[in-house]
């Protein structure tokens, strides 16, 4: 899933500042399964907001909402009943989700309450880690199923590098060396020489490196 | 020969061969890496000159290497994947070749979560294995790693590093391998003061016989007191110092130390020097460049021989 | 402000705060009338949304009342309370509220007494606090139309 943090409240209350009447957009997808931009995050966000306001002796109302996808131009629509009672958007979606409301409603000023973090996967309750860099060119199937791209450190492709130590990377006893789990899962499945396969300098193009990507499928068109 | 460099042909000569460092100031100053480097003038056959190491804004590698190549002496250009793309490293070669600079480094670098800029990008758009087959191809086949024909290729003799003391340790023989396999000429490892650990992986490359198509160079940090080893030992991340050498050196008067640190430095050379594989030193008296003559005279890798 | 008297919203689990408010009833034991009780089923059934809505809806103060450390009858639904009230805390200071407003307090079904000292603690604590800076807001905001939006004009009304 896109994963995502819930902006500092100061930080939102800068942003809506100059505005009296909100709508607080949420998003049923991703940022609800990861707990930062659900029905609930809105609600709880709603009513923190408000009870900021009037502590600093305003009143803000705020409208809450949470579309099915942010992301998909047909559940955007369904603002349109509501947007021209407000005189902003909060939305509590990922990057995407902010874009197509901005992009639907020229004359109306869109904010995220949110900081698009990473496509991850949740560990445990309450903890998302990264998994994926969408580099465009997977390369899962030559490292055992992790990847080093947004997993290590330094996106080493041919790792572990000097400052691998008992299983940790060098930036911090938190942060598994992925190089330590490729060469372990490699192991278990007994293809140690295949981390003998040179990777060769990557095609950063398929990535972020050639620009904003698209993918375009004519036969759904 | 692949190279002018003097560093080849010490190895191809078949004597021992030994480098030290040069870290660059932090400012402008060019009178600074001239200091440093006139202290190892005839002691060591070539300087390291590290790249804005442990992340730290330093004068450039390739400025620095410039200045000491003017001095007469043989830098060793070091190269961290960290801060540059595959087009500035390659423009920085044909630079360094053009100083006649033929000798280098390739490293991924640390993370600039240790340096004096944590909010900076990394760019590592190469790992050190791959810069060393770009460089390896700019040599070779006169190509840049896009494709292109390069005039007047630079001719580098590849340096790479190696930690026998980093985890996993089962791979640490074999991403020597790759390393080899990517073009490197020689290796300079990590500080060396677990001997029987680093013996144990040396077998292990001879095992492979990668010391027959790599000059392996030992790394040597002198100690300076005991508070140091024991930083090195609980801080340094993929460093091994053993117990014993802490308390060896704690058992000391603080004045004495340093003293000891510099007889320990000598008896693992006299150690490695039999070790095989072992074709030579490098010598990593971090802001101690001064005593490094000594450690290369009492080591007796002095006079250095003429090739 | 001398006459405050603090409204507190307790949210009480059924297996042991809940009782011990019983209990403390049998014994004829007294404590504040300023404490409103919400039975649920297991002090985790409260989301950090409860609390907030508590807040903003004018409660001076409010906890919740879930079993002791390892005494939950669902394993671990104080546990999870007591982390959202530590974050609904985080969140009330964050929006310039006294976090102590909001207290996680852990106890058996049998200490009616406790039940009732608690009670009496915490209202002594908030009515030293003074009111939720909201509450004042709200009933200005309420008098002042000019405060109040069209779209929202009735549901601020009521």
């Amino acid at each position: 899933m896109i994963t995502a943090e819930r902006k500092p409240i100061q930080e939102i209350m800068n942003l809506v500042s100059p505005y009296k009447n909100l709508l607080l957009v949420g998003c049923n997808e991703c940022v609800t399964v990861c707990s930062a931009g659900g029905r609930k995050e809105v609600a709880l966000l709603s009513s923190a907001l408000q009870v900021a306001f009037m502590k600093s002796g305003r009143i803000v109302h705020i409208q809450e909402m949470t579309l099915e996808r942010q992301c998909d131009p047909e559940y955007i629509e369904q603002l349109v009943p509501h947007i021209d009672s407000v005189d902003a958007v909060l939305s509590l979606a990922c990057g995407c989700g902010v874009q197509e409301i901005a992009r639907r409603f020229k004359e109306k000023m869109v904010f995220p309450g949110v900081n698009t973090k990473f496509m991850g996967a949740s560990e445990r309750p309450g903890v998302w880690a990264e998994r994926c860099q969408g580099c465009g060119d997977c390369l899962l199937g030559v490292t055992g199923g992790i990847c080093p791209i947004a997993r290590c450190s330094k996106r080493l492709q041919n790792g572990p590098c000097g400052g691998s130590s008992k299983g940790k990377c060098e930036i911090g006893p938190d942060v598994d060396c992925a190089w330590q789990l490729i060469w372990d899962r490699l192991k278990a499945l007994g293809l140690q020489e295949r981390y003998e396969t040179l990777l060769p300098a990557k095609n950063w193009r398929n990535g972020r490196g050639g620009g904003p990507r698209k993918i375009v499928r004519e036969d759904l068109m | 020969m692949k190279t002018e460099s003097v560093l080849e042909r010490m190895f191809k000569a078949g004597h021992l061969a030994v480098t030290s460092e040069c870290g660059p100031p932090r400012g402008a100053l060019p009178e600074k890496v001239r200091e440093k480097a006139e202290m190892l003038r005839g002691y060591v056959d070539a300087v390291n000159v590290t790249d804005n190491q442990t992340a730290m804004v330093r004068m450039s590698s390739l400025t620095a290497c410039i200045l000491i190549r003017q001095m007469g002496l043989h830098p060793i250009l070091q190269m961290v994947t960290r801060d540059r793309n595959r087009l500035a490293l390659q423009s920085d070669l044909l630079g360094a070749y053009a100083f006649d600079i033929n000798t280098m480094l390739c490293l991924s670098g640390d993370h600039p979560h240790f340096g004096d800029h944590p909010t900076a990008a990394n760019v590592y758009d190469l790992d050190s294995i791959q810069l060393i087959q770009t460089v390896h191809t700019m040599r070779e086949h006169g190509k840049f790693q896009g494709g292109d024909d390069i005039a007047n290729p630079p001719k580098m003799f590849i340096g790479a590093a190696a930690n026998p003391f980093a985890d996993p340790f089962e791979l640490r023989v074999r991403r020597l391998a790759k390393k080899a396999d990517a073009g490197a000429d020689f290796i300079q490892t990590q500080c060396i003061y677990n001997l029987d650990k680093f013996e144990k992986w040396m077998e292990g490359v001879c095992k492979r016989r990668l010391h027959e198509n790599l000059f392996i160079m030992a790394g040597i940090t002198p100690l300076k007191s005991a508070g140091m080893a024991r930083y090195m030992q609980k801080k340094v991340p993929g460093m091994d110092v053993p117990d014993e050498l802490v308390k060896r050196l704690a058992a000391l008067p603080k004045d004495k130390q340093a003293e000891e640190g510099i007889t320990i430095a000598v008896e693992a050379i006299e150690r490695l020097k039999k070790v095989e594989g072992v074709c030579g030193f490098h010598i990593m008296a971090i802001e101690w460049e001064h005593r490094v003559p000594e450690i290369v005279r009492r080591a007796g890798l002095y006079p250095r021989p003429a090739v | 402000m001398e006459d405050f008297e603090p409204v507190i919203v307790a949210f009480c689990c059924h297996y042991c705060a809940y009782t011990a408010a019983d209990m403390a009833g049998s014994l004829r034991l007294c404590y504040p009338p300023n404490v409103k009780i919400i039975r649920v089923p297991c002090s985790g059934k409260v989301d950090t949304i409860h609390l907030m809505q508590a807040i903003k809806g004018g409660a001076d103060g409010v906890y919740v009342a879930g079993c002791l450390e390892g005494d939950c009858h669902f394993k671990s639904g104080n546990a999870k309370a007591a982390r959202r009230v530590v974050y609904a805390k985080r969140l009330l200071n964050d929006v310039g509220i006294e976090p102590e407003r909001i207290e996680m307090i852990m106890m058996s079904a049998g200490m009616g007494e406790r039940f009732a000292a608690t009670a009496e603690e915490f209202t002594a604590k908030i009515r030293g606090m003074g009111p939720n800076p909201v509450k004042l807001m709200r009933a200005t905001a309420i008098r002042d139309p000019h405060n109040v939006s069209p779209a929202h004009k009735e549901s601020a009304a009521v």
